[in-house]
């Protein structure tokens, strides 16, 4: 078979030392990106250059040192900025993507709130979200008093748009949805639901955990009010995330942590506060992760964010067809690559998720299993957990062979087949 | 990990399905993982009748139930918690503890399983449920009597 790769995919594995490791006597295959991306050489080396040479902390002093710092941070902010179609001062560096979720819940719950919420008002999320874009709304709507409602889900792992209309309504405050699932890879349309929360005036919030380390994403042409996004998943170290807001919307919200650096005028009698991003960055930030955020942008942006996409539909479409190909074995989740992402949960009948990722682990295979902390998806679908794989950039057709090749000696091992 | 013991339980478990009389019936789950058991449990005169538990999870969580069962069952509350503290000592030891076959049975062939921690809560659910229950069924009879 003739390769579709746009890019060189075996120079790409040379920048991720790890993939020449072995696992168990095997030589690793890495299939559980969806949880955390690997990180290569050139951000290992942004991260390192900065902290060996430009260190300090950022906005606080006049030293060379503590200017170098700063704008190496804010030279960050802008590459990430650019990253997804949006202006520097819009770009909020969070822990993760989960307390760039949490801040919008809970300044949306404070006072001052440009959305005040309270009994008869409601939250709409979907039945697929990860834990951290559903959670954080059941408490706002607990500390609120607003309804939390939800679109539920197809048999074929999409969302049932039928009764958008009912579930995002007048008393709708705020939409948030997940861009491309993690547990079962379906990509939403975005457009539709914005479009439809606009007709009723809500806000959007979109997670895009699974969507910005592996398509072009540009968060002014979605039309979205809020947008958050992780650096782990996509070649940047932990610790750093992103919340991207409207910048009217953003200054308009409360703050969400109060401390160093997000003031305007502190007085013993209360204060003022610093317009975004300063507003959300109570104290002292992550500021080495974003330096290395920057250069995971650079990176994917350098391979190219549509061939990379390109590069894992035909990984995705293997995985596929070749799990359609094996009796007992079934995906939850979209069973093409139409509207997908790469992250594939499947099924082997007769053997525990559990039993299945610690046999491949065996095989030196890494995929992740358990319910991907979506656990009402497992539960809609009527099973306890899921193994997941999911590729990236420098995943291979060999990869995907070895995890087919891997499902079968499982099942043969616990007699499932 | 995968001893012929820990294969044999998970696929013909002992002692498994929910069964009457019982004393207390608790629900245990691993958040981590989605696992989850329900286990009864039965005492009298300070001995553990009966242990009956229903669940769904992965061979280490259903095998080790299983096991846990045929250490409990007929044995004097004390003398399962003996078999039970060998057991999470055995399952906190990275490997490191050579099992006592006396004490733990079938149980030894989970020695490899402490060298997983990811795994290690998996066959400790049924006997954290079993404790549970047995605990509250031991407390009800002393505020009965
Ligand atoms: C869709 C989605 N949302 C949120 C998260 C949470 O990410 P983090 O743990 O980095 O906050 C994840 C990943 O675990 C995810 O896949």
């Amino acid at each position: 078979m003739t390769s579709t790769l746009a890019f060189d995919v075996e120079a790409v594995r040379k920048d991720f030392p790890v993939l020449a490791r072995e696992v168990h006597g095997k030589p690793l295959v890495y299939l559980d990106n969806a949880s955390s991306s690997h990180k290569p050489r050139q951000v290992l080396e942004a991260e390192r250059e900065f902290v060996e040479q430009h260190y300090s902390n950022v906005h606080r002093g006049v030293h060379t040192l503590s200017q170098e710092a700063t704008d190496a941070y804010e030279a960050a902010r802008s590459t990430v900025a650019r990253f997804i179609g949006a202006q520097h001062d819009d770009v909020v560096f969070t822990k993760n993507v989960t307390e760039a979720i949490n801040l919008v819940a809970y300044a949306l719950g404070n006072p001052g709130s440009p959305v005040p919420l309270g009994p008869g008002d409601e939250i709409a999320v979907t039945e697929m979200e990860h834990h951290s874009n559903l959670v954080p709304w059941q408490m706002l709507a607990e500390r609120t008093g607003a309804t939390l409602r939800w679109l539920g889900l197809t048999d074929e792992g999409r969302l049932d748009l039928t009764n958008l209309d009912q579930i995002v309504n007048e008393r709708t405050k705020l939409l948030a949805f997940t861009q491309v699932s993690n547990i079962l890879g379906t990509e939403n349309d975005v457009p539709a639901l914005v479009a439809r929360a606009k007709q009723v005036g809500a806000l959007t919030l979109v997670d895009g955990a699974q969507s910005v380390p592996h398509q072009p994403v540009d968060v002014a042409a979605l039309g979205v009010d809020l947008f958050a996004f992780t650096g782990h998943k996509m070649l940047a170290p932990s610790g750093v995330g992103v919340l991207w807001g409207r910048g009217e919307l953003l200054n308009a919200l409360p703050p969400f942590m109060g401390g160093g650096s997000m003031i305007e005028v502190v007085q013993m009698t209360g204060s003022t506060y610093a317009k975004a991003p300063e507003r959300f960055e109570a104290g002292t930030p992550v500021i080495s992760q974003a330096v290395a955020l920057a250069a995971a942008c650079d990176y994917l942006g350098a391979v190219g964010l549509d061939a990379i996409k390109a590069h894992e539909v035909v990984l995705t479409a293997r995985l596929l067809d070749g799990i359609r190909e094996l009796p007992g074995v079934s995906v939850l989740g979209p069973d093409s690559t139409e509207a997908r992402g790469s992250a594939v949960s499947f099924v082997v009948d007769g053997v525990h998720p559990h039993d299945v990722g610690q046999s491949l682990d065996d095989l030196g295979i890494a995929v992740r299993v358990g319910h991907h902390c979506a656990a009402p998806v497992c539960r809609r679908y009527g099973v306890p957990a899921t193994a997941r794989a999911s590729s990236y950039l420098y995943n291979t057709e060999a990869d995907i062979d070895a995890l087919l090749d891997g499902i079968v000696q499982v099942q043969r091992f616990w007699g499932a087949a | 990990m995968y001893q012929e013991i820990i294969l044999d339980h998970y696929r013909n478990p002992h002692h498994k399905g929910l069964r009457d009389p019982f004393d207390v019936e608790v629900h245990h789950v691993n958040p981590t993982c989605g696992d989850e058991v329900t286990v009864r449990v039965r005492v009298l005169d300070g001995i553990v009748e009966d242990v009956s538990y229903d669940g769904q999870g992965c061979s280490i969580s259903q095998a080790a139930t299983s096991v846990m069962t045929d250490l409990v069952i007929g044995r004097k509350v004390d003398d399962a918690l003996v078999a039970h503290e060998a057991f999470l000592e055995l399952m906190q030891s990275k490997g490191k503890l050579e099992p006592d076959e006396d004490v733990l049975e079938d149980g030894i062939a989970f020695a490899g399983v402490s060298k997983y921690p990811a795994r290690v809560k998996c066959a400790l659910l049924g006997w954290m449920a079993w404790k549970d229950a047995t605990a509250q069924a031991v407390a009800k009879q002393k505020e009965a009597s």
